[in-house]
């Protein structure tokens, strides 16, 4: 499978990277190398097996539904770049 | 008492408790060879003020005779691990500044056992490499050296085993999602132990890929390694995937007798191009446990081959996932911002700005493999031969092994900058012995064995079954007598 540079533009828009139009070539082509190694696994036998979920059988633990945690706004806010009157501030997203 | 910062574990406990010395000696012997050291790059923020402090409190405790035996030995911790008020950056531009309001409960286990914290280690940026240089600090170096070249102290935990091996502190946290902890332990001559999967609780470390990482000791001894994951380890209700087993006495197994254990020596290691020095010391490790009185047996783990593909399907997509917080909004680096941009701009601002190249490409990937239209092709697939991959350590340790030696990694340590150029894929190679490990989530070991012709450390690997780790570093602990490997590297920091 190898990658064009209309692919390249689209994942790295998915994952929100900015990628500069003169770099999508090069991470097109570092891309393809790095998938085409993933296709060995398509010499696999792979029919009637179950994707793993979990690697170890274990059920996960059950807990009650109730507040343990909370009332720290100051501390959750402390590590932002912008907060404001309690609040995380980004960009304008609604006109 | 001199070189207090070269001791292990096991002789600063035993010394400590005989009033031999103090944790606040011990301390300030390893914050002297810590300031004397920073060629190396392994410390990247270092706290002497919390150390020393740590260390007083541990001076009483020992003196009220109530001394856990982690009490008052210093160590290192990975930067990957969150701990409270002290930088903690996963070696990321994008967690510039971030200084966490909580501790991991790694960290905090360690502490409450009065353990010592000297500084936060350097590492490959969010653990994603193996050679320590995409880190947003500069390369941590390996202190053993055999001309003039600097030599990568492995990684993505580089830090923390160049500290180890340089005894700027007595023992490390690590982390190992494909091999993190066990390739830089062999490249550097220590012990490194990543536990089974869910052993340590992962609360508070700065996630890679959740279903793969496990927190670990990298020790000076195998002893030191028991010891450490004793007070690492454990339930914890914040991580649902912890298990809530009781620990077995994990020294106490140390007895050095593994009369009538199977070793299997799986075939499928054996890769082309393996240099001979590797087969060599591999066949050595293999006469030195059946000398120790164990089997060994032939075995075959037939999916092995599959085991990188499907880690670098599987790592990609679970990080891609988890580095998706990353958005400059709660925490780190947010790019400055043209007039008129939006929010998507500022993502992906900071996100370009923030992430270094090896990252980003693996966000990419995880992000197309995860993306609809290839989500079956590629995760779903890898996932199913991870299930067959596992299912083949399954029946291998169904018909008795009761583990399994393998090298550690393919080679000694290279030298830094000489896999720029490089395929990513050639740096991927390097995890080719460990990342089965992890997608089974066994716990395994690397050992120093043997050196290398022209002077440099090599490791072996033992596998174990889960949740035995205990007879796991037994069998670690006789091959450990067996190699006698005492090396040190010459000082030249």
């Amino acid at each position: 499978m190898s990658i064009d540079i209309d692919t390249a533009r689209r994942v790295a828009h998915l994952a929100r990277i900015a990628v500069e139009e003169d770099d999508l070539p090069a991470l097109a082509g570092e891309l393809s190398n790095i998938l085409t190694f993933m296709e060995q696994l398509n010499e696999v036998d792979v029919e009637g097996v179950e994707p793993m979920t979990s690697v170890t059988p274990m059920r996960l633990k059950r807990r009650e539904d109730v507040v343990t945690d909370g009332d720290q706004a100051e501390k959750v806010l402390s590590n932002a770049p912008d907060a404001r009157e309690g609040f995380f501030a980004v960009p304008k997203v609604v006109e | 008492m001199s070189d207090l910062s070269k001791l292990t574990i096991a002789a600063a406990r035993d010394a400590l408790r005989k009033g031999d010395t103090t944790a606040v000696e011990l301390t300030e012997s390893c914050l002297s060879e810590i300031d004397a050291a920073d060629a190396l790059g392994a410390f990247v923020h270092k706290t002497p003020e919390i150390a020393l402090e740590q260390a007083k409190a541990a001076d009483a405790r020992i003196k009220a005779g109530d001394a856990p035996a982690m009490c008052g030995i210093p160590l290192g911790i990975k930067d990957l691990f969150c701990t409270k008020g002290v930088a903690s950056q996963a070696a990321s531009g994008i967690l510039e500044g971030f200084t966490p309001e909580y501790e991991s409960t790694v960290s905090q286990n360690l502490f409450d056992n009065g353990a010592v914290m000297l500084g936060k280690l350097n590492m490959d940026e969010f653990a994603m490499g193996s050679s320590n240089e995409t880190s947003v600090y500069g390369n941590a170096v390996n202190p053993w050296k055999v001309d003039d070249r600097q030599l990568t102290p492995g990684g993505s935990s580089g830090g923390s085993a160049s500290a180890v091996a340089a005894d700027l502190c007595l023992a490390a946290t690590g982390t190992d999602t494909g091999g993190s902890i066990r390739q830089p332990a062999a490249f550097t001559g220590i012990t490194g132990l990543k536990p089974t999967y869910g052993r340590c609780s992962r609360w508070g470390v700065v996630a890679f890929a959740s279903s793969l990482d496990q927190a670990g000791p990298m020790t000076k001894s195998v002893r030191d390694a028991a010891i450490m994951l004793q007070a690492m380890a454990g339930h914890d209700p914040k991580d649902s995937t912890s298990a809530d087993f009781p620990l077995p006495d994990f020294e106490a197994a140390l007895t050095g007798d593994i009369k009538g254990k199977k070793i299997g020596i799986p075939k499928e290691y054996r890769m082309d191009g393996m240099p001979a020095e590797i087969e060599k010391l591999w066949q050595d490790g293999a006469a030195m446990l059946r000398d120790a009185g164990a089997e060994i047996v032939d075995i075959t783990l037939p999916h092995t081959k599959y085991a990188l593909p499907a880690y670098y399907v599987i790592a990609p997509a679970e990080a891609s996932s988890n580095l998706a917080r990353y958005d400059g909004v709660r925490y780190g680096h947010r790019a400055k911002l043209a007039a008129g941009d939006g929010i998507d701009q500022m993502y992906e601002k900071t996100r370009a700005e923030g992430f270094g190249p090896e990252v980003q490409r693996r966000v990419m990937i995880g992000t197309y493999v995860l993306s609809a239209g290839f989500y079956d092709a590629y995760y779903n697939r890898a996932r199913k031969v991870r299930a067959l991959i596992k299912r083949d350590f399954d029946t291998v340790f169904a018909d008795g092994i009761d583990a399994i030696l393998t090298p550690a990694t393919p080679s000694p340590a290279f030298g830094l900058g000489e896999m720029t150029d490089a395929d990513p894929v050639e740096m991927y190679l390097n995890d080719v012995f460990t990342v089965t490990v992890n997608l089974a989530g066994l716990p395994g070991i690397s050992v120093p064995a043997g050196m290398s012709a022209e002077g440099l450390p090599l490791g072996l690997q033992l596998i174990g079954r889960p949740w035995a780790e205990d007879d796991l570093l037994n069998t670690a602990y006789a091959l450990e007598n067996a190699a006698g490997f005492v090396s040190k590297p010459a000082k030249w920091w």
